[in-house]
């Protein structure tokens, strides 16, 4: 088992988180709720000059006018880092999450069909299956007085397998993807020449697949990309790159998130632990509770021209953070924000995002963090924090989860 | 009582059809579409009234 080590910022230990805020900072993701909970009260938009200018909106209200407006704020660059990528709009480097209207819409109606409810709930048995397979040798190692981790065993290995298999990439090449992963939106502080090493070293790969879905045509995600056409041609190789990007790094360590802060949040609390086991009927209300109150993904977008937001004066090329999640908690939407009810029935979140960018993969992403833990519990109905919240790592970013979760089962 | 959608709201989050199948049907763009007249028979009132309020972009109304 590989420990997890958080990268720093290169801007140093955070202070004030009203006035120097920084996702990169490992406190950040830790005591997220409690900052945007003091945040809300003391700002509600606060600003940090870190990352070249940076804006942290923290309620309802404001993140979704910021979803929802795509004038004042573009989408060509989604991760706040050191380095501002140069891909300009309306297409970006990843689309259809990094476009902007009108090229964001023809792009996402070819993306949309691969995802849609009904072809993803193809995947459950396979998804089941994956989830035993871990179970099984996680309980062996329990059986053997070993420790085991729900990150690092399990939720990491879900959604890395499932995007593979779609993509039509090679299975063992999966560490690959979580360094992939882990060096675009987690290696956020590296000087701006490594990050675009580090892009440019997955570009190689991609092209690599690319390349060899050309000269071994199949039926899979990345065929089909080769095959579709855009504004009534096929997609430039480049462009097909461009989307698998998204496909391979959006799906990862977002579902390994939540499905990871699922099981924390279970093993934390013994009454929903309990009351999910006896009575699996609140498993879908208890999913999509799990989702508003541990939403792991935040997005972000540049300012598109200077304007004033809300008495903010935010310049061009500034960051915007977007956090859904603390959207999420905001009490001024949803009763009880800060209580987590596994069977709240009125749920109107956005861990999924708002507007147009809504998360393409949402579908795919329900469905695994389902399975995961009903699986997990149907297998480990008692569990709980193996060494106390201090065993516990969470990410460092804008995709908030814990990447280490020693448990102890019964 | 009838249901409705706002197509241009609506951006496939597919909460509608997930709460609410006999209400809802989704296309291959994860769009949601109303099933039939929209009428909703009284034993499913309750279904729509949870699918309006678990919709992120308020695209549902329910109305007289």
């Amino acid at each position: 088992m590989t420990g997890y080590d958080a990268p720093k910022s290169i801007y140093g230990p955070v202070s004030d988180w009203t006035t120097d805020f920084d996702h990169g900072d490992p406190e950040y993701n830790r005591h997220a709720h409690a900052i945007w909970a003091e945040l809300r009260d003391k700002c509600p938009v606060a600003h940090s000059d870190r990352y070249g200018g940076t804006w942290l909106p923290v309620t309802h209200e404001h993140v979704r006018e910021i979803a929802y407006d795509t004038e004042n704020f573009t989408s060509r660059a989604v991760v706040v880092s050191t380095e501002v990528p140069l891909d300009p709009a309306p297409i970006g480097g990843a689309p259809p999450i990094t476009s902007d209207p009108p090229f964001h819409h023809e792009a996402r109606r070819i993306v949309l069909p691969p995802f849609s409810p009904k072809k993803i709930a193809e995947w459950e048995p396979e998804i089941r299956r994956m989830c035993n397979e871990l179970l099984d040798t996680m309980e062996a190692e329990a059986k053997n007085g070993l420790t085991i981790d729900a990150a690092i065993q399990y939720a990491q290995h879900i959604p890395v397998n499932v995007i593979a298999r779609m993509l039509g990439f090679p299975l063992e090449d999966q560490d690959l993807f979580r360094e992939f992963v882990h060096d675009i939106l987690e290696n956020i502080n590296l000087d701006p020449q490594d990050r675009i090493a580090a892009f440019e070293r997955i570009d190689a790969y991609l092209k690599a697949q690319i390349d060899d879905h050309i000269a071994n045509p199949r039926d899979d995600l990345t065929g089909y990309l080769l095959d579709v056409e855009l504004f009534g041609e096929k997609i430039p190789h480049e462009l097909v790159g461009g989307f698998i990007l998204l496909l391979l790094v959006a799906g990862i360590d977002t579902t390994w998130s939540a499905i990871g802060s699922s099981l924390w949040h279970l093993a934390t609390h013994a009454d929903d632990r309990r009351r999910l086991v006896n009575d699996p009927s609140l498993m879908n209300t208890a999913i999509e509770e799990f989702l508003r109150a541990y939403a792991p993904v935040t997005m972000a977008r540049l300012v598109a021209k200077d304007h004033d937001f809300h008495g903010c004066p935010m310049k061009k090329d500034e960051w915007v953070l977007l956090p859904f999640p603390a959207a999420n908690l905001d009490p001024a939407e949803f009763p009880d924000a800060d209580k987590v009810l596994i069977d709240r029935a009125e749920n109107r979140h956005a861990a999924f995002g708002l507007g147009i960018h809504r998360c393409l993969g949402s579908n795919l992403a329900r469905l695994e963090l389902r399975v995961a833990v009903e699986e997990f519990i149907k297998r480990f109905p008692d569990f709980e924090l193996a060494h106390g919240e201090e065993g516990v790592v969470w990410s460092v970013g804008q995709i908030r989860g814990p990447r280490q979760l020693p448990v102890r089962v019964a | 009582m009838r249901i409705h959608v706002d197509a241009e709201k609506c951006q496939g989050h597919n909460r509608c059809y997930a709460l609410a199948p006999e209400l809802f049907d989704v296309d291959d763009y994860g769009q949601a579409v109303v099933i039939g007249d929209g009428n909703v028979p009284p034993e499913l009132v309750e279904r729509a009234r949870l699918a309006v309020a678990n919709c992120p972009e308020f695209a549902i109304t329910l109305s007289d």
